[in-house]
This record gives structure tokens, sequence and C-alpha cells, in this order.
């Protein structure tokens, strides 16, 4: 081992060669690999939403399916949908006030502070335009992380279709479970509403739902040692469905007027 | 050659890094509720292990030793984002129930232990080598938790169903501490006990001898 490795000289030119190094790596994986995980994410998105609409079927190709599908923007004050311009982007939105509504902190169920005005919403509809289905996305805090999904209704929109996440950083095996598809299984089914069309009655329980439970079918079983995220998929639903969600396009769209 | 074979095989049980170093025990409670997740953090382990002590070896001879731990850091930190961004393109599934725990791979004492008592003083090739063993060894151990709590907490393994579930309609009411992670804490002391039962020179000597108990009238 040479002697003269602790000099001003040689630990400056070991670190920056070192950091050039690494930030070359880094940066290169990162930009070669990008592409790839971008369109892994997108095939991703699609296939949650086909997923939660119950449509999903392995031997179509996602893009195939997706056609059927249209994607629309509502404005969640009026309820109304509206154009966007194109590639707008509703995380990115959240950052503009121009463009974001702030929450009050009772508002605030699902601990997102501040949602875009403006947010898509898939519909499926019949030949004769009638929506068949509508998928929501929705999200809010659960333990560790920002749960992103989707929820699916009906066309009576109140049953629910499915739910399922995307993204979330929920603890595998426990908060993770929402990922599983037995867990899952259980939401298609479930009512959102019961008689006040915005006041969402829909939630996760400690334990499991049988046929004895109260209200059946505005509960959905719990996850077992994950009770926060549990908790937070409760409030994120019914944030969502609230009037601060799309309660307002949800009616409309039962009025026809949306 | 035999130098070799010791360097990689001794870490899985003589020397294993969580058994006898008691190194990473903190990833191993969180990523072995099932097998699935405990097989590709080993992987991905033993890649960042493996090709930091390489790396770390390689420029040994001009690290200057006041700033050696940021050098490993710098480079142990390195191997784990581009670990990161391989599983984020080609295994997305698997990534995202790991999830925090990949970028966490930097803390995980194993590899800055093995850096900084190997590398730093040994060849490239034995200290990669040595890489994949400690790798190996902390792979052992995940597979071995992840087994048992996979299969009794969640009656399958690698996510095929063994032991049908009551509520998928079967018999085996599944142990959900087994999913905790307290359980590891349980099952990793297990296998400690059946490797220091199998190789008893790894009992540590009582670092106190135990006082024998006060008598009442004594007091």
């Amino acid at each position: 081992m040479s002697s003269n490795n602790d000099t001003m000289g040689k630990t400056l030119l070991v670190t920056i060669l070192l950091c050039v190094v690494c930030s070359v790596v880094v940066s290169a994986a990162a930009v070669i690999l990008k592409p790839q995980q971008v369109a892994n994410k997108e095939l991703d998105r699609k296939s949650n939403i086909l997923a939660a609409a119950g449509i999903a079927d392995p031997s179509k190709s996602v893009d195939e399916l997706f056609s059927q599908i249209t994607t629309k923007y509502v404005d969640l004050e009026t309820g109304q949908y509206v154009d966007v311009p194109a590639g707008y982007d509703e995380s990115k939105a959240t950052k503009d006030p121009q463009q974001s509504i702030a929450l009050d902190r009772q508002d605030d169920k699902a601990g997102i502070k501040v949602i875009a005005r403006v947010q898509p919403v898939y519909l499926v509809e019949g030949a004769d335009g009638s929506v068949n289905k509508v998928v929501l996305p929705v999200h809010g805090k659960g333990l560790w992380s920002t749960l992103y999904g989707f929820l699916a209704l009906e066309g009576d929109l109140n049953t629910v279709v499915g739910l399922g996440f995307y993204s979330h950083a929920e603890t595998p095996g426990l908060g993770g479970e929402v990922d599983n598809p037995a867990w899952k299984a259980l939401w298609p089914g479930k009512k959102v509403y019961a008689d006040d069309k915005t006041d969402p009655q829909i939630q996760l329980i400690k334990g499991s739902v049988d046929a004895s439970t109260a209200n059946a079918e505005y509960k959905v079983d719990g996850l077992s040692g994950a009770t926060l995220t549990a908790n937070g998929v409760t409030n994120l639903v019914q944030f969502w469905m609230g009037k601060n969600g799309y309660a307002p396009f949800l009616n409309n769209l039962r009025a026809g007027e949306a | 050659m035999s130098q070799t074979k010791d360097v990689l095989v001794t870490p899985i049980f003589k020397n294993n890094p969580i058994a006898l170093q008691i190194l990473g025990v903190c990833s191993a409670l969180a990523v072995t509720s099932n097998m699935a997740t405990a097989m590709v953090m080993t992987l991905a382990v033993i890649a960042v292990t493996a090709f930091s002590n390489f790396f770390v070896s390689l420029i040994r001879n001009h690290i200057p030793g006041n700033i050696r731990i940021i050098v490993q850091m710098t480079i142990i930190a390195s191997l784990v984002i581009v670990v990161d961004q391989i599983l984020k393109a080609f295994a997305y599934e698997i990534s995202k129930q790991l999830s925090v725990f990949v970028g966490l791979i930097i803390t995980n004492c194993i590899v800055m232990g093995r850096a900084e008592a190997f590398a730093m003083k040994n060849p490239p090739m034995p200290s990669f080598l040595d890489g994949i063993g400690n790798g190996l060894g902390y792979g052992a151990v995940l597979l071995f938790v992840g087994f048992f709590r996979e299969l009794f907490g969640a009656g399958s393994l690698f996510g095929i169903e063994i032991l049908p579930l009551v509520n998928n309609g079967g018999w085996y009411q599944g142990n959900g501490l087994m999913l905790l992670p307290p359980s590891a804490f349980f099952l990793i002391g297990m296998f400690i006990w059946i490797i220091r039962t199998w190789k008893p020179e790894q009992v540590e000597k009582p670092d106190f001898e135990m006082a024998p108990n006060t008598k009442k009238e004594a007091a």
C-alpha cells in the first residue's frame, strides 16, 4: 500500500474520480433503462384499469383490450366533463394552485392535502353510448406510502366491480396484501352508497365479513396485521366517493347530465 | 483452488453473516414473508456484495484511509441504485413488492462489513467470491426463514398452494404471526441454535458470569 494516500491531493483526486465514475454508471443505468421502466409502468397502469373493470384477459394484448375503454376528464367541482390539453398529467396538476384544490383538514380523509381539479375517468361504454362500467383513479395515505389505484363501478354507479392498487410501498406480506387476488376478490358486488348518494358507506372492518355481519354489502374484510393500511383504504375510498371526490360527477352521470 | 472454495463456502454455515456475525438482521425480518421476495432479495444482495467487494478491492491501494468508509458507501450506493433500476425494468412486479427494501440494501451491514473487513485487504477475485459467499450465507437464512413463514403463514411456497387455507376452502388455518416480522426473530433464533448445536465451536463465551441468585436471608 502506498504511503501517500492520505495527502490532500490524493484524497481529492480519489473522491472526484470515484464520484465521476459512480455518477456516470448510475445515470447510464437510469437513462438506458428508463424507456423499459416507463413502458412497464404504463402497461401496469392499463392492465390495472382493465383488472379493476374486470375485463382483463391474458390471451389478448393489453393495448387491444384497452381500446374498448374511453378516457374522459372530469372537473371534480362541477362534476362535468371537460377538455384538457394533450399530455395532461393529474399528478403534475396538483402542484399548480390554478389546477388543484387544497383540502381542509376535516375534509382531507385520505391524507393527501391537495387534489387535481380535473381527474381522468375511464368508461366502458355499451353500443348505444350508455355507461356499462366506470373506472375511477383513487389514491390516499396508507401506513408508509400513498396508495394509488382504481375503483371500478357498475353502470348503476353504486355496485363495485373491483378495486386494485398499482403503486404503493406498504409492508410486503402485510399491507402489501392489498395486491392479493383473494382479497381483491372480496370487493366485487359491494355497494358504495346507501340512500344518500354523496355519503359513501363502504368500509373495511377488522376480521372477516360473513352473512351474519350487519350491512355486509357495505363492508369488506380488513387485512390482518395491517390495520393502518386498511384504515387508509377505507379513508381513501370514502374520500374519493364522497362530496369532494367523484360524488358530484356520479350524480350528474346518474341524471344523464355529465 | 481449495482456498477459493473456502472463501466461497465458509460464509454459508461456518461463518454465516447473520447466524454468526449477526449482521443484516433487519432486512431479513422484512422481506421473508414469502419465498419469491426472499429469493429476489437474495440475488440482489449477492450481486451488490460481490460487485462492491470487487470494486472496493480493485481500488483498495488508492483509497485514502480517512475517507475509506465514504468511498465504500459511494460504491455500494451506486450499485444498489443500478440493481434497483434493473429490477424496475425487468422484474417490475417483484420490485413493487420489495419496494423500499432494495434501496435499503445500502444500509445492510453485511455489504459494508465485507467491504471493510475483507475487500480492503484482499485482491479482487477472492473479494468477489467472498461477496458471493456472504450473499449466499445471507440468502440461506432468508430462504430458510421465508420457507417457514410462507408455508405456515400463507400455506404456500413461491405462491403455489401447499397447505390449502381455511379461508380458501381448505383445512389449514394460517398462522398469522408467521406473516408478521417478529416471527422472523424466532426463526432466525432457531436457525442460530441449530447451527451452533451442529457446530459447537461457534458458541461464544458468555461476556458475564450469571451471579447466583441472592438469597432472601442475605437481603
